[in-house]
C-alpha cells in the first residue's frame, strides 16, 4: 500500500455558471475532508426509509444510473437485489482502478459519509446483515475510512457492520467478477459469467455490487427525493456526476458536473479561436488536438467535434464513445497522440488478467503493432494485422477488457489518421515527448498482485 | 525357488488379467499426461487422444473385473469379495491385496466421477481425477506384492518397462508444469514481439 | 428449442477438439483458440455438438440455450 493520497484539485469547472444545487457530493471549495459532524449539519440524519420499497421507488424516479462507467439502472439492481431468495452482500466499489480517474478516491477522502449512508441504504433495502467497502490501496485513504466508520458506530448511526477491503492495484481489480472473487478470499480475477444478474459470491449468495459514487446519490436521494435528483442534468441522463478533468496545461480537477454539461465548457475549449484546418483548438490550457472521453476503455474524439459535444451518453454512443466513468482528457497539439495511445495500449496489454487465449495473445500484439504505427515507417503490414487482431479479440474473453482495449485504439487509428499517414513519411507533429496520459509503474509479476 | 503352483485356470486367469490390467493402466496414465500436455499421437487427431484415454480406461476397468472376481471365485485362496474394496480385510496376503484394494477404490472414483462430469464442477472433477497418480503406484505396489509373476522373467520387464514410462512422462509433465504464471502470459506475448526499428 | 454453443474462454486451454469434431460450427483462430459460430445449433448437427461437448478434456464447451 501507498501512503501518500494525491487528490486534484476539486474545483469547478472555470466558465461554466453553476447550475442550481451543485455541487452535491463534495463541499464547494477544497478538499478539506467532511467530518461526520459536518456532514449531519449540511445534510441531516440518514433516514432509513423502512424497507425495499420506499427506497427503489424514489431511486427508480430518480433515474439515477450507475456511475462506475456502465451506467446500468440502480432502481433495477436494488429491484433484483431485494427480490433474491437470499439477501445479497453489499459492496461499495471504489476500486477506481482507471489510472487516469480520481473521483472516487477524491469522494472517499472528502465526503465518506455520503457513500458510507448510501452503503447502509443499499444494505437495507437488500435485507443485508453486512457490507463491504472495496476501496484501492492506500493507507491514509483507508485510515481515513475506517475513522470514518468508528465515529459512525460511536454514534450508532449505522445498522449493518462496513468492512474495509483492499483492492488489488490492478486495471482489472474493479470489475464487478473480480471484485466478488477478491471477497472470497480468490484473487480479484474476472470470471466467466453467461447467465446476466446478480453476481454470486457462491451458489445462491448474490451480491450487490454499485460505486462509491453511486452511492453518495443514493443517500442524497433518499433525503431529498427523486424530483430534486432529476433538477440537474438532463431528461434522459439526469443528476450530476463527478468527473476527472485532464486539462492541456497538466493539471487535473475533479469537478462536479450535471450531465449533458458541454465538454468545450469543462476544458475551457474555445471553438470559435480554431485555426484555419479546424484540428486544433484552443484552450485555457493551450492548444488541444484530440479530446478522450471515457477513460482508457473510452475513445477519442477530435478536438473541434468534442467542443460541440456534452458529456451525456446520447450524444456520445453514436460517435462510438461513452460517458464512463466520467474521465475527459485534452490531448496538447504538441503530443503524439498515436505515442499516446500506444503507451496505453501497453499498459492495457499487460494488464490482462492471463485467463483467456484470445486476450493475452491479441493484445500484446495489438500493442505492438500499435508501437510500431507509433515510430517512424512503420511496417506495412501493422495496420493490417493489428486489425485482424481487433477482430479476433473483440466479444472472446471473460470480461470486457479486449473490447474496450480496442475501442479506445480503434478510435485513435480513426483521430489521429493523419498523423499515421505522416509517420509512414518519417515525420511526426509531436515535438514533446514527455508523456501525457497517466498510467502507474510496474506491472503485475506473479499471481500474488492480484490477491 | 518353488512358487506355489496353482494349476486352476481362474488364478491364471486373475494373474493374467491382472498383468494386462496393469498395462492398460499404465498406457491410460500416459495418454492422461498427452492430454494434459496437449500431446499427439502421429496420425491421429487431438480428439482422439481424449477418446483413447477414456476408451483404454473403460478397457482397464474390464479386464480388471475379471481380474478382481475371478480372484474371489477361485477356491484356492480365500479371498471375499469385501477384500477387493475394503482394504486389508483379506486373510490372504493382507496387506498387498489391500493395496490393490485402495487402488481399486480410488480407480471406481475416477470413473463414477468422469461418467458425471458434466454434473459436477470442474474444481471438484479435477481434484479426484488427481487421485489418479495415487492409484497407479498402488496397482504396482499390489502387483509387485501379491504374485511372484512380478518379480522375474517377462512381466517383471513388462512392468519395469511400464515404471520407467511413467516416470519419463510424470518428469515430462512436471517440466513443463513450471509454465508462466497467468500474471506474465500477455508480457511474455509481448516481449516475443519484434521491436519497433527507430524512434523518431 | 434454441440450442447454442458457448466456450468458458477461463477454463478453455486450446485443445481443439471441438474444432476437430464440429468443423462446421467452430474454427480454430491463429493461436489455437476455439471461434465458435454465432448461431443456434442446427438439428442435424445437435448430436455432433454433444460430442463435441464431451471431447473437451478442459470442460470449456457447454450446449445451451
Amino acid at each position: 500500500m501507498t501512503d501518500s493520497l494525491t487528490l486534484p484539485a476539486a474545483a469547478p469547472a472555470g466558465g461554466t455558471p453553476r447550475p442550481a444545487g451543485l455541487p452535491r457530493l463534495l463541499p464547494a471549495a477544497g478538499t478539506v475532508p467532511v467530518d461526520l459532524r459536518a456532514h449531519l449539519g449540511r445534510h441531516g440524519p440518514l433516514h432509513y426509509t423502512g424497507g425495499p420499497g420506499r427506497l427503489v421507488a424514489e431511486v427508480a424516479a430518480a433515474g439515477l444510473t450507475g456511475r462506475g462507467g456502465a451506467a446500468f439502472p440502480v432502481a433495477r439492481k436494488l429491484a433484483a437485489a431485494a427480490e433474491a431468495r437470499q439477501a445479497p452482500l453489499v459492496a461499495g466499489n471504489g476500486a477506481e482502478s482507471e489510472p487516469a480517474s480520481s473521483k472516487d478516491r477524491s469522494l472517499l477522502w472528502i465526503s465518506p459519509h455520503l457513500v458510507l449512508d448510501g452503503l447502509q441504504l443499499t444494505a437495507e433495502a437488500a435485507g443485508s446483515g453486512s457490507a463491504v467497502l472495496y476501496v484501492q490501496r492506500n493507507e491514509r485513504l483507508h485510515g481515513r475510512l475506517a475513522q470514518a466508520i468508528a465515529e459512525r458506530a460511536a454514534a450508532g448511526i449505522d445498522a449493518v457492520r462496513v468492512d474495509l477491503v483492499p483492492a488489488p492495484d490492478r486495471f482489472l481489480a474493479g470489475q464487478e467478477s473480480a471484485l466478488t472473487s477478491r471477497l472470497t478470499g480468490k484473487p480479484a480475477l474476472p470470471a466467466y459469467r453467461p447467465v446476466r444478474g446478480l453476481p454470486r459470491l457462491a451458489p445462491g449468495r448474490p451480491a450487490l455490487v454499485q460505486n462509491v459514487e453511486t452511492l453518495a446519490h443514493l443517500a442524497l436521494i433518499a433525503r431529498y427525493g427523486g424530483s430534486w435528483f432529476r433538477l440537474a442534468g438532463t431528461e434522459e441522463e439526469p443528476g450530476s456526476m463527478l468527473a476527472t478533468l485532464h486539462l492541456a496545461d497538466g493539471r487535473t480537477n475533479v469537478t462536479e458536473v450535471p450531465l449533458g454539461i458541454g465538454l468545450a465548457g469543462l476544458l475551457g475549449l474555445d471553438p470559435a479561436a480554431a485555426g484555419p484546418g479546424g484540428d486544433i483548438v484552443p484552450s485555457a490550457g493551450g492548444p488541444v488536438q484530440a479530446v478522450l472521453v471515457g477513460g482508457y476503455h473510452g475513445a477519442w474524439l477530435p478536438a473541434a467535434e468534442a467542443a460541440r459535444l456534452p458529456l451525456a451518453n446520447a450524444a456520445l454512443r453514436p460517435l462510438g464513445a461513452a460517458v464512463g466513468a466520467g474521465v475527459v482528457a485534452a490531448l496538447p497539439a504538441d503530443r503524439c497522440g498515436l505515442a499516446e495511445t500506444a503507451r496505453v495500449a501497453r499498459y492495457l496489454a499487460l494488464e490482462s488478467a492471463g485467463q483467456c487465449g484470445p486476450c493475452f495473445n491479441g493484445l500484446p500484439r495489438i500493442a505492438a503493432a500499435m508501437d510500431h504505427l507509433a515510430g517512424p515507417r512503420p511496417d506495412q503490414r501493422a495496420r493490417a494485422d493489428l486489425e485482424r487482431w481487433a477482430g479476433l479479440v473483440t466479444g472472446r474473453g471473460a470480461c470486457h477488457h479486449p473490447d474496450g482495449s480496442v475501442r479506445f485504439i480503434r478510435s485513435a487509428l480513426r483521430v489521429f489518421a493523419a498523423e499515421a499517414g505522416l509517420h509512414e513519411r518519417g515525420r511526426c507533429t509531436g515535438t514533446d515527448p514527455r508523456p501525457f496520459l497517466p498510467l502507474p509503474a510496474g506491472r503485475p509479476l506473479s499471481d500474488a498482485d492480484w490477491s | 525357488m518353488t512358487g506355489i503352483t496353482h494349476t486352476t485356470a481362474l488364478w491364471y486367469a486373475s494373474r493374467a488379467t491382472g498383468v494386462v490390467a496393469l498395462l492398460l493402466l499404465t498406457a491410460v496414465l500416459l495418454l492422461g499426461i498427452l492430454v494434459n500436455r496437449q500431446g499427439r499421437l502421429p496420425g491421429l487427431p487431438s480428439f482422439a487422444v481424449t477418446g483413447l484415454h477414456r476408451n483404454v480406461s473403460l478397457l482397464a476397468v474390464a479386464f480388471l473385473a475379471i481380474h478382481v472376481i475371478t480372484a474371489i471365485v477361485d477356491p484356492y485362496v480365500t479371498i471375499g469379495l469385501a477384500a477387493a474394496v475394503l482394504p486389508f480385510s483379506s486373510s490372504y496376503k493382507p496387506f498387498w491385496l489391500g493395496l490393490g484394494a485402495i487402488s481399486l477404490d480410488l480407480m471406481a472414483a475416477l470413473i463414477l466421477t468422469s461418467l458425471a462430469r458434466a454434473r459436477m464442477s470442474r474444481r471438484a472433477w479435477r481434484g479426484i481425477h488427481w487421485l489418479a497418480y495415487a492409484a497407479w503406484p498402488l496397482a504396482v505396489g499390489h502387483s509387485l506384492g501379491s504374485s511372484s509373476d512380478t518379480r522375474s522373467g517377462l512381466v517383471l520387464s513388462l512392468l519395469v518397462g511400464c515404471v520407467l514410462a511413467v516416470a519419463f512422462a510424470v518428469a515430462w509433465r512436471l517440466s513443463r508444469a513450471r509454465e508462466i504464471p497467468r500474471a506474465s502470459r500477455a508480457a511474455a506475448v509481448l516481449s516475443r514481439m519484434p521491436a519497433r526499428k527507430a524512434d523518431l | 428449442m434454441e440450442k447454442r454453443l458457448r466456450v468458458n474462454p477461463v477454463a478453455c486451454a486450446g485443445h481443439g477438439a471441438c474444432a476437430e469434431l464440429l468443423p462446421e460450427l467452430i474454427t480454430l483462430d491463429e493461436w489455437g483458440y476455439p471461434i465458435v459460430a454465432d448461431q443456434p445449433v442446427p438439428h442435424g448437427l445437435r448430436r455432433d455438438a454433444r460430442r463435441a461437448v464431451g471431447s473437451c478434456p478442459a470442460l470449456a464447451l457447454a450446449l445451451t440455450r
